[in-house]
């Protein structure tokens, strides 16, 4: 039986009637066509198909998305402003930290989560941010790279730079 | 993959509705964070004719201490419980715990309640639980009831908790305002990987000590033998190497796709030689800091 569900995807209000048993991940790609989420691993392991709910990174795969009736959900998408990619994306570009890109959402997401509560992280701490996002083209040093070289370029805080990227 | 079964869904915000509810189905099944339940719809592990989605209830969120007992709500998460500032201040090793498990990701929606919950023998909750004493706190249909920790897990993915039993909270009570903890866990890299075997100690006023060891044996195992030996005494080179040697009687670790029985065996000695070490000399005040990797 399908279920009026309403929520903030990316700032915008979503009302879509759901059924239970719908994965918060299929909703999004196949029924509202957001497609940087992706399906991985299906299992919670690999971090590709990472969205926001209230600013907090989760695995749209073991959500249902009858749960987030109400809540503000953010995706890549979301993170640019005015079309403007934030800072992290610009370095991610500028440090050639992805190849195929399949990782890429899912590893931006969790780097932002990270930078808005700490935003001097060091590097141990930054390997432990994106320690869920597997990236099988990098070796993940291009990707530590990016993220160190926003903080240590950057000389206003970059907690402020993307607070305003996350419209949650 | 879609998840095949259909389920009726209910978001109470209130206790006794989820009373009312569960009594009209025959699998109702509580769902918090997900990151298990999820997984089992898909693979059909779990049948449920109802998902009872807990979140919306006030009561069961938050950490608090009160009276030196710690209660972790059912809809504390791991990331909640590396945030509190009263595990911080009292119970620093429950954060080092909280720390290892999966990824962010993960820790944002999992809940420690939810954890014991599925009971998988390899679950980072159960040392901790088991060396604190904990005790879980149900709501059955004859009102609630604390349950030991040690008496709550009846074997992997099995617990005693009855159809229609709700748990409401877990209770920790503090053991000493000064006391010290080490939680070492093996595994292949962080970020999701599973334990293969996983040792909680923790150092008490007065050299005593509290042993755990997780993922090698179908529970959690409390080591009393090796407690008895140790208490009373510093833990000298000769004390530890009669340990080690008591260790291979007292956990039954398997062999299985992640680890060998033998490796198991082998590196339990080394992970609780190095996590005694680490708890005496954090009670002291000079050990690593928590949260650091041992293994």
């Amino acid at each position: 039986m399908k279920i009026k569900t309403s929520f903030i995807l990316n700032g915008h209000k979503i009302l879509i009637d759901i059924e239970p048993q719908e994965l918060l991940l299929d909703v999004l790609r196949d029924r509202l066509g957001v497609k940087s989420p992706k399906c991985g691993c299906d299992r919670g392991d690999c971090g590709s198909c990472t969205i926001m709910i209230n600013g907090k990174t989760v695995r749209s795969c073991l959500v249902l998305a009858i749960e987030v009736d109400g809540q503000k959900l953010t995706t890549l998408e979301g993170l640019m402003q005015n079309n403007q990619l934030t800072p992290l994306q610009q370095s991610f570009l500028r440090n050639n930290s992805f190849q195929c890109g399949f990782c890429t959402p899912g590893v931006i997401l969790s780097a932002t989560e990270l930078l808005e509560r700490n935003p001097r992280p060091d590097e141990d701490e930054i390997k432990e941010a994106i320690a869920g996002n597997l990236c099988r083209c990098t070796g993940y040093q291009p990707i530590i790279d990016a993220i160190t070289h926003l903080i240590t370029t950057q000389n206003s805080s970059p907690s402020k730079e993307k607070r305003k990227g996350v419209k949650s | 993959m879609p998840i095949l079964q259909e389920f009726k869904y209910y978001r109470p915000t209130a206790m006794s509705e989820v009373l009312k509810l569960m009594p009209k189905y025959k699998q109702p099944l509580i769902l918090a964070g997900g990151t298990d339940l999820v997984n089992n719809l898909k693979t059909e592990v779990a049948h449920p004719d109802a998902i009872i989605d807990i979140k919306g209830i006030k009561a069961l969120q938050g950490i608090k201490f009160n009276n030196n007992i710690l209660t972790i709500g059912a809809l504390a998460t791991f990331s909640d419980l590396i945030d509190s500032k009263i595990i911080h201040s009292k119970f620093p090793v429950i954060a080092e715990v909280a720390k290892t498990v999966g990824s962010t990701g993960i820790r944002n929606r999992a809940t420690m309640v939810g954890n014991i919950c599925s009971a998988v023998a390899c679950a980072d909750s159960g040392p901790v639980l088991a060396a604190y004493n904990a005790k879980v706190i149900v709501q059955g249909k004859n009102g609630k009831k604390k349950i030991p920790a040690k008496e709550w897990f009846k074997g992997n993915k099995q617990t005693v908790l009855k159809k229609n039993g709700i748990v409401l909270a877990i209770e920790i009570p503090l053991p000493a305002n000064k006391h010290a903890g080490c939680f070492v866990k093996m595994r292949r890299y962080s970020g999701e990987d599973l334990s293969q075997a996983s040792v909680l100690i923790l150092a008490l006023p007065g050299k005593q000590y509290r042993i755990a060891f997780g993922a090698v044996g179908p529970i959690p195992i409390r080591a009393n033998e090796i407690e008895i030996l140790l208490n009373g005494s510093d833990p000298t080179p000769e004390l530890i190497d009669k340990i080690k040697d008591l260790i291979p009687s007292v956990i039954s670790p398997i062999t299985d796709i992640r680890a060998t029985k033998e490796y198991r065996l082998h590196m339990c000695r080394i992970m609780f030689e190095r996590g005694l070490k680490a708890a005496v000399s954090r009670l002291n005040g000079t050990g690593p800091v928590y949260g650091c990797n041992l293994f």
